[in-house]
This record gives structure tokens, sequence and C-alpha cells, in this order.
């Protein structure tokens, strides 16, 4: 389980977060907030990407920034900053070979990602040549396949049209992870357990994902 | 283009290992700059292209190879014309020729993970103190970014003439440098959240 404890974030001097606590056990979370109100830094935290500033967060009650990179995959919102390699294979291969495992089972990983996602036709494909919808597919398909246990993303279907964030959300309901979303598209995380609504940093929502919507939308008419 | 950039094959060039081409490449820069016979870099030029035939590649790959180029190959004709003559040009511009072609040679017929691999291989010897991996990574994002900085460059231009500012440069480097050097940072973060020490 990940717990934050009065995390603060500060950049510039600037404080991005203000004292978050949660703990992190439901198996669908969203997270949502306006523009610049702290959601991705949380998120960004979760993965360790972003340290805090003070405060703690934890892996099964350890603070271990490489054990919570490992546990936690990150998507991000544009693939093509996530996608390292020009042909799909080697970029899936990209994360497997920095975990130093080797070559047959990075191999037996790569098809059985691809088979799942039924990417396997684009496995020597140029990366740069896919679509937006098979460019989300494989940077999810490149975090998968290293197997975390929980799986954070950050606004991952902005960039899509409604079929291939269908098909994307289609890929993440079927998912056995935790996953943690931030995102504005609020249709989207109804159906999940639980939402956080971040403002300025703090967290002033956070329960059943219809009930933080609901109040949500309410401060967006006031 | 990058499409052009590994040209899938099974060649006998493909299929020659990664260090090997890399060491070939080191050689023939090295031999490119010890002669100075101006038909030694022809034959030097005529070998890189009889090894484009046997990768099966078309002249087109080896003219997307150097039409990049063009502009510097001709600034550095113009100044040993002005320097030299037309016959030193000639030679110095051949030279750069030959080795831009020998290099897209490589490229053409290695996978980027394989030109990685070789890489390394070819590093194995260095100082513990060389970022070995980092060096290796640092080439294959070459490879991968350079069509996305294109497609970004292109969607900057087109922006800036659709605000009638179709002859700015500025218009055009500014954002695109900036939002070079902001992907850079986002890939940083994605490289590591990816395990990548």
């Amino acid at each position: 389980m990940i717990r934050l404890r009065d995390v603060h974030v500060e950049k510039d001097g600037v404080p991005i977060l203000r004292g978050i606590d949660l703990d992190l056990t439901q198996h669908r979370i969203g997270i949502i907030g306006r523009n610049g109100s702290g959601k991705s830094t949380l998120a960004r935290l979760l993965n360790g990407i972003e340290t805090p500033t003070r405060g703690t967060v934890e892996l099964d009650g350890a603070c271990d920034r490489k054990a919570l990179r490992r546990a936690v995959g990150f998507v991000f919102q544009n693939p093509d900053n996530q996608i390292v390699y020009p042909i799909v294979e080697e970029d899936l291969a990209f994360g497997l070979k920095n975990l130093g495992l080797p070559k047959a089972e990075i191999a037996a990983r790569i098809d059985a990602v691809l088979e799942r996602f039924a990417l396997t036709p684009l496995r020597t494909c140029l990366t740069h040549q896919l679509s937006g919808g098979e460019k989300q597919m494989i940077a999810l398909a490149g975090v998968l396949v290293m197997d975390p246990r929980m799986i954070v993303l950050d606004e991952p279907t902005t960039l899509l049209d409604l079929w291939n964030k269908r098909a994307f959300m289609a890929a993440i309901d079927a998912l056995a992870h935790r996953v943690v979303v931030v995102s504005h598209d609020l249709d989207l995380l109804r159906g999940f357990d639980r939402v956080v609504h971040v403002e300025d940093g703090a967290i002033v929502g956070d329960g059943s994902a219809g009930a933080v919507i609901d109040d949500y939308i309410a401060r967006s008419q006031c | 283009m990058l499409t052009d950039l590994h040209v899938p094959g099974d060649s006998p060039l493909h299929r020659v290992r990664p260090l090997a081409k890399i060491l070939g490449l080191m050689g023939l820069c090295t031999g490119v700059f010890l002669v100075d016979a101006g038909w030694l870099v022809g034959a030097l030029g005529a070998v890189v292209l009889a090894g484009y035939a046997l990768a099966g590649l078309a002249a087109r790959h080896a003219w997307a190879a150097l039409r990049p180029a063009l502009w510097v190959l001709a600034a550095i004709f113009a100044a040993q014309v002005w320097i030299a003559g037309p016959a030193a040009a000639g030679f110095v511009v051949g030279r750069f020729g030959v080795l831009i072609l020998a290099a897209a040679l490589v490229t053409l017929t290695t996978r980027s993970s394989e030109l990685v691999d070789g890489i390394l291989a070819a590093l194995h010897f260095a100082p513990r103190w060389v970022p070995k991996r980092r060096i290796a990574l640092a080439i294959s994002l070459c490879l991968r970014f350079i069509p996305l900085v294109r497609s970004v460059l292109a969607e900057i231009r087109q922006a800036q003439q659709a605000r009638g500012l179709d002859r700015n440069l500025s218009a055009v480097l500014v954002p695109l440098v900036v939002r070079t050097l902001k992907t850079a940072d986002e890939v940083a973060e994605a490289i590591y959240a990816r395990s990548f020490d």
C-alpha cells in the first residue's frame, strides 16, 4: 500500500502541494482538480519521479524511492515523450533491460503484452508512425510489461479521440492492477471506487466518485 | 525521413554485428582523412555505394542521407574555393560526403537497439567513469527524436504561417527550442520512471 504523510512539495519557493495525507487502498482511484492545482505533482510523487520537500511517501511502510519506482508504473499524458526507441518491440524491451532481465524473459514478456492488447502486428513498426491511440497503448504496454503492482496515469486520454479513449479505458478497466488516474474527464472517473479532489495543493474532497465529482461540478458553477 | 533511418532486411550487411559495423565506420572515417588523393576518396565512396547495393538499398536512401547536409556542404565548398581553390574544395566536400553516406549506411542496416548494444560493446574497455549506458541511450534517443523535433518544427511553422509570420526565423526557433527543452525534461522523467539509472 502507498501512504502519503504530511507531504509538501515546493518548486522555486512556490508551494505546489501542502500537507497531503493519503492512503491508497482502493482498486480504482481518480484524481481531479483545476489546471495547476497540483494533481499531476501528486501523481508523480506516487512513482518517485517527484520527491517531497517535506513529509513521506511510503510503500508498504518503507520510504524507498527505488522500490516505489519499481512497484508503480507511470503512463504520461503524451506518449511521444514516453516512447524512447524508434521500434515498438525495442521500446517495450527498454524498461525490462533496465531491470536486468535475461533476453529470453524479455522476449516472452513482450510477446505476452503484445498479444494481450492485440498489438502483435505493431511489433516491428516505427513508433513515430503509429496513430495517437496506438502510441498510448504502446506506452501502457511499456509500463505493464515491467509488471508493476500499481499504475498511475496522468491525463492519459487527453490526446485521444472518442474511439481510442473508449478502447484505452476498456484496457485499463480490464487490468487487475491498482490504478490511479489523473483526469479532467469526469465521466471517465464516475465508476471509480474513490476520487480525490485537489485544489491549490491541498485535498478538498475525498470519497466516493459520485459525491466528489458532483461537489467539484457544483464548485465550478459558483 | 526517419522512416529510412533503419530499413529492415536480411542482407549480409544487415547481418554483420553492430560492433563490427561501428569499428568499420571508425576505420573508414580515419582512412578518408588519412588519404590525400582524390581518386582514393572516390574509391572509398564507391566502396560505400557498393555497400548500399549489397544491402539492397535504393539510391533514394543515399540521397535522403545527403540531402539535409547539402547546405552545410555547400558552405564548406564555398569557403574552400575561396581558401584553397575548386579542386581542394571538391576534395574536402567529397570526404564529408563519403563520411555521411557511410554513417547512414550503418544506421540504415542496424536497428537502434542493436546499435546501442554495439556502442556498449565498443565502450566495454572504456574507463569506469565513462557513463557507457547513458552515452548509448543518448544516441538511441537522437534517432528516436529526430522525427519528433521535425514534426514540432512543421507544426510551429504552420502555426506561425497562419499568423502571417512565415519568414520570421525567431518566431519559429524560439518556440521550437522551448518545446524541445520541455520535451527533453518530460522524456528524462519518463526514462527515470522506467527504471533507468
